[in-house]
């Protein structure tokens, strides 16, 4: 489904992505884990387009975007959920949702995907006029997901879901990205959780400072005696 | 008493001019963070725009007010596109400057075109000539008139900004660009719409003017432009209610001032006005008192 090959991405001088390649494949789960800098976030801002790359190529169904705006990438179908959940946070829960169909004109089919989001998560049905600023953490990231996919994604990049949120709601959120993959839409996350990640992932790849370095499978990763020295505690 | 109310009324048709130009700073700021110092020009060119239909072409107030509207609106945008967009990733203090620069250009072309002299709206006729006196208030058509076209502008605005698509769109992008454009939103035609907006409103305001001051002259935009910021300010910038409560209480104030016998201060009092917002309550009267966010 995606294809990401060679990508090169600068910040003035700084080169943050050095030649970043990686597939995911149509319903899986694939999970991008890394320290803090490592590029996880600007991989996923340049899948959807919000930074340019310097060279390389993104492939989404065979079609290159590489050079697609970020309009244009939404509407064949890239989510992107970003660091921080940056839910609009003086509009109400449901402009948010809303604001997620923005380039839809399908008006029964989006009244049909807002009920499947509230049904995903029932809390935001309860406050559905409610500034989003004022919900928790949380829910803002029920929100910021939820918007996500009012866009009928194909992919959905997840950027850092379980940051600051408590343990529980942390698995509350894996379950529902399990749920939301298991529905039939392809998932690529960006966790610094990488235990979680791997738990929930079919594979993964470790990034370290723009260099993909490892790749594998989910179960193999977590086995791997590198991975859990660095990321998984011992 | 009577003086009081004869007050209040002047005070909402100047306030009246003054939230019309407020809400195109307040937007523009909202969504790009620029003090568009070009804005009180625009008002002044709507000003020219209404003077030519009504004097030169002898088109009557609302035809000649649409085409206000009209001409602003794409001078708003076009000064966008221009000297603006290219400077979307500048820092603020360069757009600044930019903004400042596109001003004395508009004054001082108008100048050259114009020339400096004053010029005078024709006279209104038939019911616009009228005044009704209401005990011992004295309310003029004109004045009625330009309470009318602001309340009926800023409902549209209002409904704009609340109910449409592009008005959630302006909304979305004022409070995160970039995850606007994770929405599939254009961002950059968003910010020219924004432009649209605020000037087609500066167009409006610049014929009431005319029509109720009578003169115009290429600098008239400055004060009024100034006064208008500072109502802008002074409700939150950024902040649309804001700008409208803002240019109201600005408009009462100074006409209450020179009412009272100081009218030599009245520019003095707006502005000690600016300087105790911006002492006392930074955000503005609507503003949340949030810290910069990072």
């Amino acid at each position: 489904m995606l294809e990401v090959r060679n990508l090169h991405v600068h910040f003035g001088v700084i080169h943050a992505l050095k030649g970043i390649s990686l597939t995911v494949n149509d319903g899986e789960i694939v999970t991008l884990i890394g320290a803090n800098g490592a590029g996880k976030t600007t991989t996923l801002r340049t899948i959807s387009g919000l930074k340019k790359p310097t060279s390389g190529e993104i492939i989404l169904d065979g079609v290159d975007i590489t050079n697609a705006s970020a309009q244009e990438r939404v509407r064949i179908g890239i989510s992107h959920v970003p660091e921080g959940r940056r839910v609009f946070s003086n509009m109400t829960v449901l402009e948010n949702l809303e604001l997620g169909a923005y380039l839809r004109k399908d008006k029964e089919e989006i009244a049909k995907d807002l009920k499947k989001v509230f049904d995903l998560f029932p809390v935001l049905a309860d406050r559905r006029k409610q500034l989003a600023g004022t919900l928790s953490g949380g829910e803002q990231q029920m929100l910021a997901i939820g918007r996500a996919l009012m866009s009928r994604p194909k992919i959905l990049l997840l950027d850092e879901p379980s940051m600051g949120l408590a343990p529980l709601l942390v698995q509350e959120i894996f379950n529902i990205i399990k749920d939301v993959n298991s529905n039939g839409t392809t998932v690529l996350l960006v966790e610094q959780n990488a235990r979680m990640a791997l738990q929930i992932a079919h594979r993964a790849y470790v990034i370290e400072t723009g260099r993909i370095v490892l790749s594998g499978t989910g179960a193999e990763l977590m086995e791997s005696e590198e991975i859990k020295k660095a990321y998984l505690g011992g | 008493m009577e003086q009081l109310l004869q007050q209040i009324v002047n005070g909402i048709s100047l306030g009246s001019i003054y939230a019309l130009i407020a809400l195109g700073y307040t937007m523009v700021y909202g969504i790009i963070k620029l003090i568009n110092f070009a804005h009180c020009d625009v008002y002044m060119i709507g000003a020219y725009v209404g003077y030519v239909c009504m004097a030169k072409l002898g088109l009557g107030f609302f035809p000649s007010l649409l085409a206000s509207m009209l001409v602003c609106t794409l001078l708003g945008v076009v000064i966008e596109k221009i000297a603006y967009k290219p400077l979307r990733n500048a820092t603020r203090i360069t757009a600044l400057i930019t903004a400042i620069g596109v001003s004395l250009f508009l004054e001082y072309t108008t100048m050259f075109f114009a020339s400096a002299d004053v010029r005078t709206y024709p006279p209104m006729t038939g019911f616009m000539a009228k005044t009704f006196k209401m005990g011992d208030v004295v309310i003029s058509a004109q004045q009625i008139l330009i309470a009318l076209i602001t309340v009926i502008l800023m409902v549209l605005l209002q409904l704009i900004v609340k109910k449409t698509r592009i008005g959630k769109a302006m909304r979305a992008v004022s409070l995160d660009k970039d995850a606007a454009e994770l929405m599939g939103i254009d961002v950059d035609s968003t910010i020219s719409f924004t432009f649209a907006l605020g000037s087609a409103l500066a167009g409006a305001a610049g014929i009431l003017v005319g029509v109720y001051y009578n003169s115009i002259n290429p600098l008239m935009g400055v004060l009024p432009g100034l006064k208008a910021f500072v109502a802008a300010v002074f409700g939150g910038i950024g902040i649309i209610p804001g700008a409208m409560l803002g240019g109201y209480v600005i408009g009462i104030i100074e006409v209450f001032v020179a009412g009272l016998g100081y009218s030599m201060y009245r520019d003095a009092v707006v502005f000690a006005i600016l300087i105790l917002i911006l002492i006392v309550r930074p955000a503005g009267l609507l503003g949340k008192n949030t810290g910069e966010k990072v």
